[in-house]
C-alpha cells in the first residue's frame, strides 16, 4: 500500500513537471522542470526496485544531459525569449492527441487495464505490492535485492556484449562529430 | 502491482512531449519534449523488467546512451544553427520549404 501511495504521488510530481516543461516561455525553467520530471522518474526506478538504472537516470539524464542543455542555452545566451507557442493546425493535432490519450485512458479504464497488466506480466502475482520486488515477480536466477547491478550486469556483458561494444562506436562518433559541428574552423 | 499504473504514465508522459514538439518553435525546448519522449519509453521498459527479467533495464542502458549520443550532436547543430541565422527559432529554418 505505501509503495502504491509513493508511486501516485512521484508519477503526480512527474506529469506536472513534464506540462510545466513544456509551457515555460523561458528555456531555463523549461530545462529545470525536466530535470524535476527526471528526477521523480528515477524515484519510481527505485519503486521497481531498479537501483542502476535510477544512478544512471540521475547521473547521465539529469547531470550530464541536462548540463549540456544548460550550458548550449547560456552559450546562445537565450533568456527573456518572447512566446514560441505556434498557432494554427498544429496545435489542433496536439490539442486532439491529448483528447485521444484521455479517452483512450477512460475507455480502457481501471478494470481492463488491470487485466492487461496481469496478462502482460504472467507470473507476476497479482494484487500484492511486493510483486514490483524481484522475487515477487518472474524475475529468476542472479536477480536478489543486495545484488541489483550484478542482475543487470549479466546480460549486458553475455547476451547483449556486440551491442554493448557498438555503443561504445556510437560515443565516439557522437563525441567526433559534435566537435566538428560546433567549430567554427577546423 | 504496479506495471498499469506505469504504464498510463508513461503513455501521459509520452503524450505530453508530443504536445510539446507540436505546439513550440524554440529548438532547445524541442530537444527537452524529445528527452522527456525517451524518458517515457524507459519507464514502460522497466515497469516490463519486473515482469520479464532484466532485458528490459539493459534497453534503457541503451537508450540512455542513443539518448545522450543525439543530445550531444543535436545541441551541437542547434549551435551551427545559431551561429547561421543568429535564432533558435523554428520559423526562421524554412529553406526547404516550398
Amino acid at each position: 500500500m505505501m509503495t502504491e501511495i509513493v508511486f501516485y504521488v512521484l508519477a503526480a510530481a512527474a506529469v506536472l513537471s513534464g506540462l510545466l516543461c513544456i509551457t515555460q516561455k523561458n528555456p531555463v525553467p523549461a530545462a529545470l522542470w525536466l530535470v524535476s520530471t527526471m528526477f521523480s522518474l528515477a524515484a519510481i526506478y527505485v519503486l521497481f526496485s531498479a537501483h542502476f538504472i535510477a544512478a544512471m537516470q540521475v547521473l547521465v539524464y539529469a547531470g550530464a544531459v541536462m548540463v549540456l542543455f544548460l550550458f548550449v542555452i547560456m552559450l546562445l545566451n537565450l533568456g527573456r525569449a518572447e512566446s514560441d507557442v505556434k498557432r494554427g493546425p498544429a496545435v489542433l493535432v496536439a490539442v486532439g492527441l491529448a483528447a485521444a490519450l484521455v479517452i483512450t485512458l477512460i475507455v480502457v479504464g481501471k478494470t481492463s487495464l488491470a487485466g492487461l497488466a496481469i496478462e502482460l506480466g504472467k507470473g507476476q502475482s497479482a494484487g500484492s505490492p511486493d510483486a514490483v520486488l524481484p522475487g515477487g515477480g518472474a524475475v529468476t536466477g542472479a536477480a536478489s535485492f543486495s545484488n541489483a547491478i550484478g542482475a543487470v550486469a549479466a546480460p549486458m556483458f553475455q547476451v547483449y556484449l556486440i551491442p554493448f561494444e557498438i555503443t561504445s562506436i556510437l560515443l565516439l562518433a557522437a563525441a567526433v562529430g559534435a566537435v566538428v559541428l560546433a567549430k567554427r574552423k577546423l | 502491482m504496479l506495471l498499469g499504473p506505469a504504464l498510463v504514465l508513461s503513455a501521459i508522459l509520452f503524450v505530453i512531449g508530443v504536445v510539446g514538439v507540436m505546439i513550440r518553435r524554440n529548438a532547445i525546448i524541442l530537444f527537452m519534449c524529445v528527452e522527456l519522449m525517451l524518458n517515457a519509453v524507459n519507464l514502460s521498459f522497466v515497469a516490463f523488467a519486473t515482469a520479464h527479467g532484466f532485458n528490459g533495464q539493459v534497453f534503457v542502458f541503451f537508450v540512455m546512451t542513443v539518448a545522450a549520443a543525439e543530445a550531444a550532436v543535436g545541441l551541437a547543430i542547434i549551435l551551427a544553427i545559431f551561429r547561421h541565422t543568429r535564432s533558435v527559432d523554428l520559423k526562421n529554418m524554412n529553406l526547404l520549404q516550398g
